[in-house]
């Protein structure tokens, strides 16, 4: 039904967006979960899990008893599920999908006999031909010759037909868990010495660094968490300028946040994990154990970092534009590589920029005299002007006066300033700022 | 020793000072002058930023702007920086005078990590543990003749390790080359003893 009759119908309806990446990290936690009935669970289509219960039933007390528990459980946590036992996936999945059930062992054709032939995965062109010969059920398929079958329609109706009557096998491909890069260390004693938290840091950081390594990844963020003996909690956390899995230089960004952690009656359970992971490649180690200058220079980046924050350790950017403010980006360095400057054309650009400041008493176009910061200037030469539009599909409220003049223009004085005026300005005379200053 | 044909060579692993309207002209000829990283550490507050598109050749690419937001912060970062061995100069804008013990810290963080520092300070704000002290003017162009020239006035008033001298030179902004601008004029002062 499309949503504007649904509307139509139900003034009321209360509607909202499907967000399928939460959808499929509940399907996730879900499939977890679900490890306590079997040990190879794996995910079924986007709404459906599927577990291997061989040998597990007897544990529930038989399968019936199993499916009620796996069903009271799940009702209890506010979801409302379909669920079938059936001696092969294929038979599983399509009783579960109409009605749920538990087929006995040795009676798949009767059980899934009665289920639609849509049931039984099949893409919808092979599902509305055999609905016009009127095959529309499972059991109309089941004794026809498969040879003929197969030719009509294709290979793959009778393979998924074996595989719900279990000729054909097909295993529950449970995927392997996402690798979790989280290690903990309970001491048997309280510690409260900064260097026995270094001493145990280090010892975890070995074995995280170790998992990283083994899966190619690198942190960017490392979280220490302390847990005091009086159920207090601590915790350090230290961003990384690239992705890293060496633990001594890891270590020595964690100096300055251990010192400062109180540790009351002492420490007896540390934590370490990686929040924020990113591939890294594995590297050419070189013989003499030199550090690279790149590796010394993110290192430096990212202990000024951690003190003064990520986002005033800065780089800049070229961009693509005539607008002096936005001709370059300021980006986080640890966030961004260096580029290249394109060759420079056109005018000269002064070597320090700021906010557009005002003068006062301007004579003439471009001003013979004016005041800047509370200085008398006297022009000496002016070269200009250069006309710089603004980007009318950007709204830059400093741009609303319209179109600049910029000059160049050398005083007696001796600075070199860069001032321009706004000649579309509709009252009075027009104004004169300064923006930059060349070398 | 420093040689005649090239007097603007910082000594390295040494904390400079420069000051006056013309010092981030002076930072920046010497950034081209060095190899390596450049970091330019700048109180968050300063509303003057370098523009990328203005800056000498090669320096762009190889700057980082730091912005601290207290004096603390900023005394700390410049120490960080100078004791980092890759870096090849640490530009800094202190807004308050450095005490002896502060600046007496930078140099011997300049010393461990080989690196060479040049504090952009205000004018009478310096510290007596600078190497050198520059004193920077942008100077105007004043006959017709010399109109293409972008001349500054650099003089030293401290030199732990030579003479003060003063210098006009021609230096456009986009290289490391620069040209010395003779003076004519007639001696009075009696020349300078060998060194």
């Amino acid at each position: 039904m499309a949503l504007a009759d649904a509307r139509a119908i139900c003034q009321d309806l209360a509607t909202r967006p499907a967000d399928l990446a939460r959808e499929a990290a509940a399907l996730v936690a879900l499939c977890r979960w679900a490890g306590r009935y079997a040990p190879m669970v794996a995910r079924d289509g986007a709404d459906g899990l599927m577990a291997d219960i061989s040998g597990v039933p007897h544990l529930f007390g038989g399968e019936a008893a199993l499916r009620e528990d796996l069903q009271s459980r799940l009702e209890r946590a506010g979801l409302a599920v379909s669920s079938a036992i059936a001696g092969t996936r294929g038979a599983a999945h399509a009783l579960a999908r109409h009605g749920g059930g538990i087929v006995p062992d040795g009676r798949l054709a009767e059980g899934i006999g009665h289920l639609p032939i849509s049931a039984l995965r099949l893409d919808h062109d092979t599902v509305s031909g055999l609905a016009r010969m009127g095959l529309s059920r499972i059991a109309d398929l089941i004794p026809l010759p498969r040879a003929p079958l197969a030719r009509r329609f294709s290979q793959s109706l009778v393979m998924r037909l074996d595989q719900a009557l279990g000729q054909y096998a097909e295993p529950v491909a449970a995927a392997a868990n996402a690798p979790h890069f989280g290690v903990r260390m309970t001491l048997p004693e309280p510690i409260g010495l900064q260097s026995d938290v270094m001493a145990a840091l280090e010892r975890l950081l070995a074995r995280l660094c170790d998992k990283l390594a083994q899966h190619q990844m690198g942190a960017r963020r490392v979280r220490l968490e302390l847990h005091r003996v009086d159920q207090g909690a601590a915790q350090v956390e230290i961003g990384l300028a690239r992705p890293m899995n060496d633990a001594a230089r890891i270590a020595a960004l964690f100096v300055k946040g251990v010192d400062k952690i109180e540790a009351g009656f002492g420490i007896d359970a540390l934590r370490l994990t990686a929040p924020v992971i990113e591939p890294l490649a594995p590297e050419q180690i070189s013989a003499h154990h030199r550090v690279q200058p790149e590796h010394a220079l993110a290192d430096l980046l990212s202990s000024l970092g951690n003190r003064i924050g990520f986002d005033r350790v800065l780089r800049l950017l070229p961009a693509e534009s005539l607008i002096p403010e936005r001709s370059h980006r300021i980006a986080p360095a640890a966030y961004s590589a260096a580029e290249p400057m394109p060759a420079q054309t056109g005018p000269q650009r002064p070597i320090t920029l700021f906010p557009p400041e005002a003068v006062t008493g301007p004579s003439g176009n471009p001003p013979a005299r004016f005041r800047w910061r509370r200085m008398h200037f006297t022009t000496l030469r002016a070269t200009g002007p250069e006309r710089i539009t603004p980007e009318w599909w950007f709204d830059d409220p400093a741009w609303r006066d319209g179109l600049r003049d910029y000059w160049r223009v050398e005083t007696e004085q001796g600075p070199r300033l860069w001032l321009f005026s706004t000649p579309q300005t509709v009252q009075g005379s027009p104004k004169w700022y300064v923006q930059g200053e060349f070398a | 020793m420093r040689s005649e044909a090239d007097p603007f060579t910082l000594r390295p692993a040494r904390v400079h000072e420069a000051e006056g309207r013309g010092r981030r002209a002076f930072a920046l000829f010497q950034a081209a002058r060095h190899a390596g990283p450049l970091i330019w550490i700048l109180p968050a507050h300063i509303p003057e930023v370098p523009m990328l598109r203005g800056l000498p050749q090669g320096v762009g690419e190889r700057l980082h702007l730091l912005r601290p937001s207290g004096e603390a912060d900023l005394l700390w970062c410049i120490e960080e920086a100078l004791q980092a061995v890759p870096v090849g100069l640490v530009i800094a804008e202190p807004e308050k005078p450095l005490s002896f013990f502060a600046g007496r810290r930078q140099q011997l963080a300049a010393e461990t990590g080989r690196t060479t520092g040049l504090m952009l300070i205000q004018t009478g704000a310096g510290s007596n543990s600078a190497e050198t002290r520059w004193q920077c003017q942008p100077l105007a162009a004043p006959t017709k003749a010399s109109a293409d020239s972008t001349l500054h006035r650099w003089n030293t008033n401290k030199n732990k390790s030579g003479t003060i001298r003063d210098w006009t030179v021609n230096w456009d902004g986009t290289s490391p080359a620069f040209h010395m601008v003779s003076k004519a004029r007639e001696r009075y002062e009696p020349a300078q003893p060998s060194r």
